[in-house]
């Protein structure tokens, strides 16, 4: 699947020719709730001024879907994946996990609760601790899944096994230092962090933004395998609605902390209904066409 | 690490305060090696010159040496004649009316001085009240005095000692041809930098209290960066009511100045019951605020970073957060904390000490007791003693100007945007 060249088009023009990563016809509605969120608000206070950055939101995420949150910068998408991970409680409303309201007020709940939940961060280079060699990532992902235990060689087998589903080779990695690798190696690792984890729900905040457009279609890729591979529910966080569109099965398009828009793919890019879809898809540069840029408020 | 290390030692400003403190270190270090005396005991009465001071009594009993120096008898009238009497020569050559050009009362003068003395000096004359100004009684009789002591120096004379009594005594004679060689005379003592008011050895008292006052100063500097580094980590990464009570109490010691607290508690404690140790702990539990609030507030902007958060859901322990994926991105900040820290509490027993709050005096000599000392026994006024205090005020300075300068280096290797 090539999604590099594509992503830079427009979504409308070319949807007969797009290979879609899932079944578009497959209706999510009918599968358990994985997350859910009612009225979910984050207000943050400095001095006397507030800004609410997510405004009562509400939203339903099915097992195995691939669900996009599309927004510009600022209006609470990393805020509410925040949240969502358990990283930042909410000023109020409630957020249920499989159906039942979240706990997660103990560090031990914390702990459980994330080895159904895990996330790709937007920045590989700052997702690293720069003074710990990246063995110690992918360690840490056995550990966490019980294999404390193990020998070994049999970690190091279960290393080079995930480093290879992302086409990197452990052997030449081991021993190395975050900052030897590069943005594209860096991030395809956190990808085989995730494959080591096997999460139920994978948060991923713009894995792409701050990767080169070949390494980013490679990314995405692997990250659409993965999800083939484990079935597991991915909450696709980007501020590219072209993208989003041809990857998720649902998208939520959020403006100033609210969803202003949701539903099927299909659905919402092709026939959106806010005025902030229609501007977000019109600002969408596409080649052999002049750039619309009248709606730009 | 190696490549930080390597840049550390490659900044000259480091290397400059880097090697002033080792100088120091090691001096304090070595030098009772070589000096095994204890700096507190006492070898004479008030401040005595720096020199090199030898017992006369022993040196008569040294084997003597003849020697001829031709200077020696200018060098004996230097010593001998003090300025007034220059200044007396001077006048009375004036009122006579001699020719007073290129003759002045400076040590390589003194020849001309006494030639021109004996050339124009005529007892009659002044007995007759000749000259103007030297006409009273008292005035004549000090021209005659000096004359009598310029013409014995002059002359080579014998000195008779004279040891025990009665019949049983013997007489030597010294004559002015008879050396002893330094060495040879029992009891010989260099005091580099004199003594102080108590009659001790001042560069053996300093060179202690150089040491004392760096451990004052490592031990208040370890305590005020232990402390300021936990209350900083603490509120700035758990946040919310822990930060608020950490903060409510650091804002308390901001706002009491330092000083004024530290002066309360030391007055409090006593004299008797400061030693060097309660003195720096003291020091140590005043000064860890301002570590405290900028460690706090490095720790918030990493705690939102994405490897804290990645640490976080793989499940980490709050220690092991923020022992590995915390501290580290700081530990450049905290040892530059700490260099710091320590300068301040070198200087703040220095300070303490100047007003009289300083440890027991009976111990161990410190950088501040010393120029409380000083300062109690008229050393700056009227004994006019600067080898009591100038080496003191010195070493402060260098100990507070090296540990500043390896701090500014440090700051220049971790800062890079602070690189000339």
């Amino acid at each position: 699947m090539k999604i590099d060249e594509k992503t830079n088009q427009a979504p409308v023009d070319n949807r007969e020719s797009v290979t879609f990563g899932t079944d578009r016809n497959k209706d999510f509605s009918k599968e358990p709730l994985c997350l859910s969120g009612k009225d979910v608000t984050r207000i943050f206070q400095t001095g006397k001024t507030t800004t609410t950055a997510v405004d009562h939101v509400n939203f339903e995420f099915h097992k195995g879907e691939l669900i996009s949150i599309v927004g510009e910068s600022g209006s609470g998408k990393t805020t509410l994946s925040k949240m969502l991970l358990g990283l930042l409680e909410p000023s109020s409303g409630e957020i249920f996990y499989r159906g039942e309201p979240r706990d997660i007020s103990t560090g031990a709940k914390k702990r459980q609760y994330w080895k159904g939940i895990q996330a790709i961060f937007q920045d590989p280079f700052s997702s690293y601790n720069v003074f710990h060699k990246i063995d110690n990532v992918l360690l840490d992902c056995i550990n966490m899944r019980g294999g404390r235990n193990l020998s070994k060689d049999e970690k190091f087998a279960m290393m080079t096994e995930a480093c290879s589903f992302v086409n990197l080779k452990f052997a030449e990695l081991t021993n190395k230092y975050p900052f030897e690798l590069s943005g594209g190696q860096m991030q395809r690792l956190m990808i085989a962090r995730i494959f080591l984890l096997k999460p139920e729900i994978l948060l991923a905040d713009e894995p792409t933004s701050m990767i080169d457009a070949c390494s980013r279609a490679t990314i995405l890729d692997m990250l659409l395998n993965l999800r083939n591979e484990t079935g597991m529910t991915v909450i696709f966080i980007t501020h590219d609605i072209g993208l989003a569109y041809y990857i998720s099965d649902s998208i939520y398009i959020m403006e100033h902390g609210k969803f202003v828009e949701s539903g099927k793919a299909e659905e919402v890019i092709l026939n959106p209904k806010a005025p902030y879809t229609k501007r977000l898809i019109s600002d969408v540069p596409k080649i052999h066409e002049p750039w619309d840029l009248s709606t730009v408020g | 690490m190696k490549s930080t290390l390597r840049n550390i030692f490659h900044s000259p400003r480091f290397m400059v305060g880097f090697i002033i403190f080792m100088v120091m270190v090691l001096t304090v270090l070595i030098y009772p090696y070589f000096i095994t005396r204890d700096p507190l005991v006492s070898l004479g009465k008030g401040f005595l010159e720096p020199g090199t001071y030898f017992s006369i009594y022993d040196a008569n009993n040294a084997s003597t040496y003849r020697m001829e120096l031709p200077e020696a008898t200018m060098n004996r009238l230097e010593t001998s004649l003090p300025l007034a009497d220059r200044q007396l020569i001077l006048d009375f050559l004036k009122a006579k009316g001699a020719d007073l050009s290129d003759l002045d009362t400076s040590n390589d003068k003194v020849g001309e001085l006494i030639e021109a003395w004996t050339a124009n000096y005529d007892e009659a004359d002044v007995k007759a009240s000749k000259y103007e100004g030297f006409t009273t009684q008292a005035k004549r009789r000090a021209l005659a005095r000096l004359n009598t002591k310029l013409s014995s120096s002059a002359s080579s004379d014998v000195m008779t000692i004279t040891r025990g009594d009665g019949e049983e005594a013997t007489t030597s004679s010294i004559s002015d041809t008879d050396y002893a060689r330094v060495d040879q005379v029992a009891n010989a003592i260099t005091l580099p930098l004199g003594t102080d008011n108590f009659g001790r050895d001042t560069l053996t008292e300093l060179v202690k209290a150089t040491g004392v006052s760096l451990i004052i100063g490592l031990i208040a500097g370890s305590i005020a960066t232990l402390l300021g580094l936990l209350v900083g980590l603490l509120a700035g990464y758990i946040g919310g009511i822990v930060d608020d009570i950490l903060m409510f109490i650091a804002n308390i010691f901001t706002v009491i100045p330092g000083f004024v607290l530290l002066i309360l508690i030391y007055y409090s404690v006593g004299q008797e019951s400061r030693g060097v140790v309660t003195c720096a702990v003291v020091i140590g539990l005043t000064s860890w605020v301002w570590t405290a609030r900028s460690v706090r507030s490095q720790v918030i902007s990493l705690r939102n970073r994405d490897h804290v958060n990645l640490s976080k859901l793989s499940g980490h322990s709050l220690f092991r957060i923020v022992t590995t994926d915390i501290l580290p991105y700081i530990a450049s900040y905290v040892v530059m904390a700490f260099i710091l820290q320590v300068s301040s509490g070198i200087l703040a027993e220095a300070q303490l000490s100047l007003l009289g709050l300083g440890p027991k005096t009976t111990d161990v000599p410190t950088l501040g007791l010393m120029m409380n000392w000083a300062k109690l026994f008229g050393a700056y006024t009227s004994s006019n003693a600067w080898w009591a205090y100038f080496p003191v005020i010195l070493v402060i300075a260098l100990t507070s100007f090296s540990l500043n300068l390896m701090n500014t280096g440090l700051d220049q290797v971790f800062n890079p945007t602070l690189r000339d």
